[in-house]
């Protein structure tokens, strides 16, 4: 059940992006008269300010958080967070994804791939891992890029409240992972 | 408070890299990933032109519009300082929607599009509003219909196992951020700036 589920959401999205790509102008040519390509060409012209824009922040970004897992910062965070971690039920193989999914999605996918190899794709572990990885983003990432495009430097609440979600979904994933695939 | 984080991860980094004999690869982390952003910018030129292109079609044919006003219901209470059929809304709207679906390659320029929107309504040009804080949240916790094509990749026959955990988790974080945007952007210490007007008015009584 589940199986058909899953695989016609992944054939139906095959389809989306090259149905965008000619419903939107088809709509706009046919009901609207819009002159598509003299339109598409204005708007694909912010692509290059943008995405040069943002070069600043994700410089700053991607250093720090690439120093920081170089050092084994994450190693001696882990540590630290053990004990506590341990009281509440949460996997420890399944720590060091939580701390890095926020900082970095190469990173995480790393880790994601060593559960897999280690303890098999059947594994608790590896289901959970990918609950992990699958239901968050790489929170660091995306707030560099999105305040840097508009050049936001108060990030305000935007920080915290994204690293409470992603807690929220870590545990989350843990929890749905054993009570419905165990 | 990105300042803290940012230079707490650098500084951490030296710190620990010099008792553990790595500091070495910091070095090197630091070198080649200021490399890597130039790359994913670079990279993200041709995607940023193609979506934003498209969505200039959609927004002078009124569809973005159309969108934003099917899904007011949600977004006005959602987003309650933007205008309810403001262009924001759609592209917020289709953001979603394209995070929602797995489209990463499309969700980012869509995003960085409603940025753009909700800065125009911003009067404090680099103060985050309470709208782009609600939006980031929203995004970084987004809700999953389809698994990422990695996960199927890594995980073969056992990654629709983990499809209705993944709904469910990524349903709970975004819950969470929403209650946390909500309860958050009340606190003093994330308070808004005063008012331009206000400080100019300010500034002109020390002034005189």
């Amino acid at each position: 059940m589940i199986d058909v589920i899953t695989g016609t959401l992944n054939e139906v999205a095959k389809y989306i992006i090259p149905a965008m790509l000619v419903g939107i102008p088809l709509y706009a040519l046919a009901v609207k008269k819009v002159k598509v390509y003299e339109v598409f060409v204005v708007g694909a012209k912010d692509g290059f300010t943008i995405a040069v824009r943002i070069i600043p922040y994700l410089v700053a970004i991607l250093v720090a958080v690439g120093m920081f897992r170089a050092s084994g910062s994450l190693d001696l965070l882990l540590r630290a967070l053990t004990p506590f971690l341990n009281l509440i039920g949460f996997p420890p193989e399944n720590l060091p994804l939580a701390l890095m999914r926020p900082l970095s999605g190469s990173g995480s996918l790393g880790l994601l791939t060593d559960l897999v190899n280690e303890h098999g794709a059947d594994s608790m572990p590896a289901k959970i891992g990918a609950t992990m990885f699958g239901s968050s983003e790489t929170t660091f990432y995306v707030i560099a890029v999105y305040f840097g495009s508009v050049g936001i430097m108060r990030s305000r609440h935007a920080i915290p409240a994204g690293l409470i979600a992603d807690a929220v979904g870590a545990l989350a994933a843990v929890y749905f992972c054993l009570l419905l695939l165990s | 408070m990105l300042n803290y984080i940012w230079f707490g991860m650098m500084a951490a980094a030296v710190v620990v890299g010099i008792f553990t004999g790595r500091i070495e690869a910091v070095t090197e982390a630091a070198i080649d990933m200021a490399k890597t952003a130039v790359t994913i910018s670079i990279g993200l030129i041709g995607i940023m032109a193609l979506w934003l292109g498209i969505m200039k079609i959609a927004e002078e044919s009124g569809l973005i519009r159309i969108i934003a006003r099917a899904l007011k219901p949600i977004t006005v209470r959602l987003f309650p300082d933007v205008p309810a059929d403001h262009p924001a809304m759609g592209s917020i709207v289709l953001n979603m929607s394209a995070n929602m679906l797995g489209l990463g390659n499309a969700a980012t320029p869509l995003g960085l599009k409603a940025m753009e929107e909700l800065q125009e309504l911003n009067p404090h040009k680099d103060t985050a509003s309470n709208a782009m804080v609600m939006f980031l949240a929203i995004n970084t916790s987004s809700v999953q219909l389809i698994l990422p094509a990695t996960v199927v990749a890594l995980m073969g026959g056992v990654a629709s196992q983990v499809f209705i955990p993944t709904i469910l988790a990524t349903l709970c974080s975004t819950i969470a951020a929403i209650v946390s945007v909500k309860v958050l952007e009340r606190r003093k210490r994330f308070a808004l700036p005063e008012t331009a007007v206000e400080e100019d008015t300010g500034r002109e009584g020390d002034e005189t």
